[in-house]
């Protein structure tokens, strides 16, 4: 029997198309087109009798302009600039920390691996109940616990002060997500080549020295990495100071980030109507940011680092 | 590789972004689950009834999440008794969730048949939109009074779109057996009551005075709203705010905010960061002497509380002048204008309209006053404590919420905010004052 030849003139390559449909529609219909009719909502004004009127770029000049709005905006934007740097030097540098504790060993390391992680599965409004418990001034542990230890006199009402209140978050949300930084400056010091430290050893470099001066030069894509991640997660946050603060987020917006200040526009909170056409606009504004993160990123820090093929 | 890496960044980041585009749904809406239709044997409980046809099932959309019992063992089948062939569905979601997840639901075309009003703007926007439908004809709307109505109807007052259902008083709640321990009586002014307060610090026992600011509404709602209209005169003020004869800078409100101010010492340590919940919580298990209160608290400490309690109301600030107090239309029901079941929905409309309903759910739930012009008897003693001022005192509602939480900055939340800053004593009440003031002036034209 004669097998037909099909592939001899070349046939359209169907395969491809059909294993990148599912992705490519369901980013397309959940994600993409979302985000184009968004930044096209924020172009526009709702007027009062509900009509969609173009309005070109008024909604973003309003919003960088015009006293009552820049405030809020700018009130927004300096506290999620807190936020990140919180998360910035706390969560990523304990996170490198533990992770190099985990890569020098120890027979209970799977444990702690698994414990660190533990939080960043659980839900947010979980963690939030927890540490609005533990914090408690009348029932949480937290008092009690700081007194045991002779630390009574430092205990405050830290979630309720507006000087304290969005450290305290920001710290609550640390704690929840250092697992993610964790494991992948674990994973990149694990791929390290025990050949190098034992020259490095050879060379008569002291842990200290190796870990600087080899360990931290090789793991610096993925410093990288994890300052984007923490970029955009920081800069998308809402959850946790909604779940804890609820959307005014108090006291005095001491607590109020770009996701919360966009809620709060967008959907309006107990007498305040929503607003889409501005909430949209807010919206806009935080992909711009996140965009000016992730290109500062791309065009500055990925093309000065040396990458080395270990 | 590098290049790959950096592309699969940036779609991230955009999808990470893209969460942000307010067409994705709000994670606090859940989608509304379909009322199970329920088969139930309603024909069969009345064999001499016309076979009635597929029961309907009404849903009720409501912020009111504590009332899910009452509703389901009282409310729903009184009626269904009387309407076979009509099943209710009581399907509330979080106060603080309510009026965004409504909105969602109007505009997915998937909100319940019959939906509870919030007073003034947020409803009003609903019936212009058209999701509302109006309800001028419905049998029992001439039983409210122009008052009741006020806060569900167009600003011409010639459409009408829900029925009042209830209103809620401010007061105090306290702690009987604390008050008769130490040997306390009731406070009618404001000398007084800094007298009753100073003698329960001074003891010890009881914290004095049970509020949190963390969730900020309290104390503008049960402080500012409870005690401001002795100072503004009720009526009078709240109306001279809105023609703009009377500004947040001037005495009464300052005055208020400035009592407010002193609460602060008499208030649980750590008040900062004590939420709504927890102070009930606190009051409840009996470790505190008074309670800034809604009526609608009531319910919770019937349940709740172990010890006697009762009530007074806002002490004056000098003796003998006139009490006012905060009778805030606060509840009402309306129907979905695209419900597919609209007879069944407007019969149960006609249904709230009747004293019989007023009956019930006055009663089951105390604190919650009807606005009937119908007498209603009331059981609960602390209810009746409550409704008995207003023989006593002159009625107002909450001075924010007609026309002055309109535009932005918004009024109320305005006054959220800088309640709860004034009790922090992070801001003064004269600083208080002008800054509510500004942002009403930035967009307010008196009228």
């Amino acid at each position: 029997m004669q097998t037909p030849n099909v592939h001899k003139s070349r046939s359209f390559p169907w395969h491809i198309l059909v294993f990148l449909a599912p992705a490519v529609i369901v980013y397309t219909v959940f994600m993409i087109i979302p985000l184009i009719d968004s930044l096209r909502l924020s172009l526009y004004a709702i007027t009062p009798d509900h009509q969609e009127v173009f309005n070109g770029l008024n909604n973003y000049v309003v919003l960088l302009t015009d006293p009552r709005w820049s405030a809020a905006f700018q009130n927004a934007f300096w506290n999620n600039v807190k936020f990140f740097i919180v998360h910035m030097v706390v969560q990523n540098s304990i996170g490198l920390l533990l992770a190099s504790l985990l890569v020098a060993g120890g027979r209970a390391r799977s444990v702690y691996r698994t414990l660190i992680f533990a939080p960043t599965v659980l839900s947010v409004v979980i963690i939030g109940f927890i540490w609005n418990l533990i914090l408690s001034p009348l029932w949480g542990v937290g008092e009690g616990i700081l007194k045991a230890v002779g630390l009574g006199a430092l205990f405050a009402p830290w979630l309720g002060l507006a000087s304290s209140a969005l450290t305290t978050l920001s710290l609550i949300s640390v704690w929840q997500f250092i697992g993610i930084p964790m494991l992948l400056f674990y994973v990149a010091l694990l791929g390290i080549p025990e050949e190098l430290m034992e020259a490095a050893r050879v060379d008569g470099a002291g842990g200290w020295t190796a870990f600087w001066r080899i360990k931290f030069p090789l793991i610096l894509p993925t410093v990288g990495i994890v300052a984007i991640l923490t970029f955009v997660g920081n800069f998308n946050a809402f959850d946790l100071i909604y779940t804890v603060k609820g959307a005014q987020a108090g006291p005095q917006f001491a607590t109020d980030i770009m996701g919360t200040f966009f809620y709060r526009t967008f959907f309006g909170s107990q007498l305040q109507l929503g607003n889409p056409a501005m909430g949209a606009t807010v919206a806009g504004m935080m992909l711009f940011i996140i965009l000016a993160g992730v290109a500062v990123y791309l065009f500055f820090w990925q093309r000065r680092i040396a990458t080395y093929d270990l | 590789m590098n290049k790959f890496f950096a592309i699969t960044l940036l779609v991230a980041a955009l999808a990470l972004a893209a969460c942000a585009a307010p067409p994705a749904q709000p994670t606090s809406a859940p989608p509304t689950a379909a009322p199970a239709a329920q088969p139930t044997s309603a024909p069969a409980a009345q064999p001499t009834t016309a076979p009635a046809a597929e029961p309907v099932t009404l849903t009720i959309e409501s912020w009111r999440n504590d009332d899910i019992k009452i509703w389901q063992d009282q409310i729903i089948p009184a009626f269904e008794k009387s309407h076979p062939g009509i099943k209710v569905q009581f399907q509330p979601s979080a106060p603080t969730e309510y009026n965004a997840a409504l909105n969602t639901k109007l505009e997915g075309g998937t909100a319940g048949d019959l939906i509870t009003c919030r007073p003034f703007d947020n409803s009003l926007t609903l019936y212009q939109k058209g999701y509302l439908a109006k309800l001028n004809d419905l049998k029992g709307m001439s039983d409210f009074s122009d008052v009741a109505k006020s806060a569900w109807i167009t600003d011409d007052g010639k459409d009408a779109f829900c029925v009042p259902m209830a209103s809620v008083i401010h007061g105090f709640i306290y702690n009987q057996e604390a008050f008769d321990k130490l040997g306390l009586k009731v406070p009618t002014t404001e000398a007084e009551f800094f007298q009753v307060l100073d003698a329960i610090k001074k003891d010890g026992t009881y914290t004095p005075l049970v509020m949190g600011t963390a969730d900020q509404w309290e104390a503008a709602t049960m402080g500012f709203q409870n005690i401001g209209p002795n100072y503004w005169k009720g009526e009078e003020g709240r109306n001279a705010l809105i023609k703009g004869t009377a500004k947040f800078t001037d005495a009464p409100y300052v005055d208020t905010w400035a009592e407010l101010a002193k609460w602060k010492d008499y208030l649980p340590a750590g008040f900062e960061a004590i939420k709504y919940p927890d102070a009930q919580s606190y009051f409840a298990l009996g470790k505190g002497a008074i309670y800034p209160a809604g009526s609608w608290d009531i319910t919770t400490f019937n349940d709740q509380a172990k010890f006697k309690f009762s009530a007074f109301k806002p002490p004056v600030p000098n003796a003998g002048d006139q009490c006012y107090i905060s009778d805030h239309t606060d509840i009402a029901l309306g129907m979905n204008s695209k419900s597919k079941n609209p007879e069944a929905a407007k019969a149960f409309l006609e249904w709230v309209a009747t004293p019989e309903f007023a009956e019930i759910y006055s009663n089951a739930l105390p604190g919650f006053f009807t606005l009937q012009n119908a007498k209603v008897d009331l059981k609960d003693p602390v209810a009746k404590e409550f409704v008995s001022w207003r023989d006593q005192c002159k009625s107002t509602i909450r001075n924010s919420y007609q026309i002055l939480s309109r535009g932005d900055p918004n009024l109320e939340n305005e006054l959220w905010r800088l309640s709860a800053g004034v009790i922090n004593g992070t801001i003064t009440p004269e600083e208080a004052g002008k800054e509510a003031q500004a942002g009403l002036d930035k967009w307010y034209k008196p009228q």
